[in-house]
């Protein structure tokens, strides 16, 4: 029972990540609609990845566990990379 | 993650340990991912394919509607992890309001969800129609991705609300307290996991006209 | 199994009685006996089915079946041999049973979860019946499931479909509960590298099923939504792609492959120390080639797709890792060698069946080279050759490695000895049985036998009739080893606790183990393998 010495995150704090969260999202929205051509959908998955790792870190608190399910948590974002990449390896030179 | 009502008075049979507990709902997260992972697989090959036909196909879908359910969805993300903060802080009833305030954001969902299917299907755009199946290859798959992903993404918001409500009664019978509040987390972590789903969802179905 | 007289000291089985304590129960040791109980019953049929085909083939042309007929059989046989006995197979058994007294924790980490796989898995295999007797065809895709024919069958396809579904679900239950287990169970003092090597190879093999299976899950998904949708995602007619579903089902049905034989490796690696008497040669190395095993095995999937229509690139890339797997698999091999070298070898049924998994594993493996490299894999794919290759892997390797992981427990879990010489006959008749089946398949599929064929040219005549008579022999070999267990699990000698002389924690703890594995928390002050009795000298 080590619910007493976990982290209380602040309201705070809470709402500082929403304000941040939908900003990101506004940028998104002006970015695609800006029509970067090519590399909107590289911005778009970058924006993505960045609210990804905010939700991460501090909603589902990964900043306050130990170091161990911070890594299993990059390990498992890494192999689906890993699977995307090697699975490009056919496509894309089909 | 379920509790026994016969051995309510012996704490260690009734609570699992937080840091198991935890743990074990990561790594059901993870297979989730791994699931959403494998439509994603088949999203960026078939994108890779017909790109035009996606970038065509997805100006049928309603940005606006994208966006709203966007900021439904982060906004509960918010309120569902300040009721964490409102469990251990002892504030009981802040917790049950802002939990109560999550499910109805989930509820929004739904419904704005229904107006977006309701038009597609008044349009006999659904797996399997004729004019589905008339289209340009590029776009029937878009749109294959798009009800299997959103239809699966529903089906954990479904299952979210569920719990979400699930703990809500356990908040106010008080089997959920400022000292065990495992479940509470979990569900949270569930819910930002819809969430988190949602985050690369909206940009790739939604924005890629 | 509450047979016992009355004075015995209450353990496991006779705590107690009755059919729901049984199927209610949350005891890892208990659920674990139950899906050993299943798990033999589904493999002795899907043998059945085995046999049946082989004697189909004892002659060319129609014998006892027809194609149609030969074809849902070889299907049943697959889809039970692999989703219900070979994927849950060593981990749901062993795994449970002896993972937590392994480290020296109660039960695993969800006792209630644990139970709840138990039930998802009967289920799947129910409806893995089903499929057959339900209204309609049976299911003649093959386990593979390959679209578009699986897409298009009139066969109950979406009903095999769901099964597998269902146990994958169980699967991942499983290991996420064993990965847990691992991390927040262990018993005092015991840290990771004094950490015995079965649950090594288990902690590796859970997190294949936790992160591969619900790949193979949403792609079955995807299946059934085209059969019933008809959206078209792996259909070309409607732009879909079929090697994008291959894809998927290996990114999953190739690490399952790990999931097979990673367990049956930690259970060889307990065997020999113990039967040598001697520390295991290399503890780390061997943890390390699991670790590396379950790794590079994840990226190795598109050497089942060399005749698919890959790229160039990929299939280079895809043979060049699988040669890389290779590698750890060939240190382990190395390590059990080298803890019996010097050893005092005693060699006793386990042994035995241990001894005969590295014989027929390192021919599964050489064959799995020449199925690795490009050129040859193209002159031999879909020939009798894959599924000899396939059959020494899963049945030489992961079948033997449980038949050793039962004899060498059996006293633990039953606290009662088997027959000794008649496990040894039993031993023999498998062993001869199993290579003249599966040999000759590997000279016919170089000389062109296709695999999934009911008849064949009449040239083959003389390695098919010796690999019917393998299969009868091989039968019999079965048979008889399960006689001696199932009569001796009631009957037999009274085991001592310790009857082989093993160190690590279960054999420290009576036969059949009580309730609750240990009557006080065992603290761990060195490493697993540490020979210090006076037996040895």
């Amino acid at each position: 029972m080590s619910n007493n010495e976990s982290h209380i995150t602040s309201y705070a704090l809470n709402f500082k990540v929403l304000l941040v969260l939908l900003i990101l999202t506004t940028i998104t929205i002006l970015v695609i609609k800006a029509h970067l051509g090519a590399f909107t959908v590289a911005v778009a998955l970058t924006l993505a990845s960045i609210k990804c790792a905010i939700v991460l870190t501090y909603f589902m608190h990964l900043k306050f566990e130990s170091l161990i399910l911070r890594l299993m948590v990059g390990g498992v974002f890494l192999l689906f990379a890993i699977i995307i990449v090697i699975t490009f390896i056919d496509y894309y030179f089909r | 993650m379920s509790t026994t009502d016969h051995n309510a008075h012996s704490e260690h049979s009734e609570y699992i340990d937080s840091d198991t507990g935890k743990m074990g709902m990561w790594l059901f997260l993870f297979t989730e991912l791994f699931l959403f992972g494998g439509l994603f697989i088949v999203y960026a090959v078939m994108r890779s394919k017909y790109g035009e036909d996606f970038h065509h196909a997805a100006l049928e879908l309603n940005a606006f509607i994208g966006a709203t359910n966007t900021v439904v969805l982060l906004v509960s993300s918010m309120t569902v992890a300040m009721s964490l903060t409102a469990i251990q802080k002892k504030q009981k009833n802040l917790a049950i309001g802002l939990i109560f305030f999550t499910i109805l954001l989930a509820g929004v969902f739904l419904v704005n969800k229904y107006f977006e299917y309701g038009h597609k299907f008044a349009l006999n755009l659904y797996p399997g129609s004729d004019v589905m199946r008339n289209l340009p290859h590029g776009e029937i798959m878009f749109f294959g991705l798009y009800f299997l992903m959103t239809g699966l993404h529903l089906f954990h918001v479904v299952v979210g609300g569920i719990l979400l409500t699930i703990i809500m009664l356990k908040i106010k019978s008080g089997r959920i307290n400022e000292e065990h509040f495992l479940l509470h987390e979990n569900g949270a972590l569930y819910w930002h996991l819809v969430d988190l789903i949602w985050i690369f969802l909206f940009p790739l179905l939604y924005l890629i006209t | 199994m509450n047979n016992q007289t009355p004075t015995a000291p209450l353990n496991y089985l006779n705590h107690k009685t009755g059919l729901w304590s049984w199927l209610s129960s949350t005891d890892h040791k208990r659920i674990g006996l139950l899906y050993f109980y299943c798990i033999v019953t589904f493999f002795l049929s899907a043998a059945v089915l085995g046999l049946l085909m082989k004697i189909e083939k004892v002659a060319p042309g129609e014998t006892i079946m027809t194609a149609q007929t030969y074809n849902a059989m070889f299907t049943l046989h697959g889809i039970i041999m692999i989703f219900i006995v070979v994927i849950p197979g060593l981990a749901a058994v062993f795994g449970n049973i002896m993972l937590p007294i392994m480290i020296g924790a109660k039960d695993v980490a969800f006792p209630k979860l644990n139970l709840f796989s138990f039930y998802l898995f009967l289920g799947g295999a129910c409806i893995a019946l089903y499929s057959q007797f339900a209204h309609g065809h049976s299911p003649d895709t093959g386990w593979t499931f390959y679209v578009p024919y699986s897409a298009e069958a009139s066969s109950n396809v979406v009903i095999a479909l769901t099964a597998a579904f269902t146990l994958g679900f169980a699967s991942i239950l499983t290991g996420l509960n064993f990965i847990v287990t691992i991390h927040t169970m262990r018993a005092p003092g015991m840290t990771w590298f004094r950490m015995p090597l079965f649950p090594w190879s288990l902690y590796a093999t859970a997190w294949i099923q936790l992160l591969a299976t619900p790949v193979v899950g949403i792609t079955l998904l995807m299946v059934i939504a085209e059969r019933t949708l008809h959206v078209g995602f792996f259909d070309p007619k409607l732009g879909g792609d079929p090697v994008l579903y291959q894809h998927l089902f290996w990114i999953y049905s190739h690490p399952a492959v790990y999931v097979m034989i990673l367990p049956a490796m930690g259970v060889v690696t307990e065997i020999f120390p113990t039967f040598s008497q001697k520390p295991v040669f290399g503890y780390v190395p061997i943890v390390f080639s699991s670790l590396a095993i379950a790794l590079v095995g994840y990226f190795v999937w598109g050497h089942h797709m060399f005749t698919s229509g890959m790229s160039y690139e990929s299939r280079w890339f895809f043979s060049l890792l699988t040669f890389l797997v290779a590698i750890p698999s060939a240190i382990k091999v190395f390590n059990w060698l080298s803890t019996m070298y010097g050893g005092s070898v005693d060699l006793q049924p386990p042994l035995l069946y241990a001894i005969s998994f590295i014989f027929l594993f390192t021919i599964g493996g050489f064959t799995g080279l020449t199925l690795g490299s490009v050129a040859t894999d193209i002159q031999v794919h879909n020939t009798d050759f894959v599924v000899a290759h396939f059959h020494y892997i899963i049945f030489g390797g992961m079948g033997f490695g449980f038949f050793a992981g039962i004899h060498y427990w059996f006293p633990k879990i039953y606290g009662r000895m088997y027959n000794i010489r008649w496990a040894n006959i039993g031993w023999g008749i498998l062993f001869t049985g199993f290579n003249l089946t599966y040999f000759p398949m590997f000279i016919m599929g170089i000389q062109g036998m296709p695999r999934r064929y009911f008849d064949y040219d009449p040239k083959f005549q003389l390695g098919q009739t010796i690999s019917t008579i393998g299969a009868v022999i091989l039968f019999t070999g079965l048979i008889t080893m399960i006689s001696n267990l199932i009569y001796h699990s009631k009957k037999g000698a009274i085991a001592p606790a310790n009857p082989w002389h093993g160190v690590t924690l279960e054999w420290q703890i009576p036969s059949p183990p009580p309730h609750e594995n240990f009557d006080e928390v065992p603290v761990i002050t060195r490493g697993p393998y540490v020979f210090d009795n006076p037996h040895t000298k």
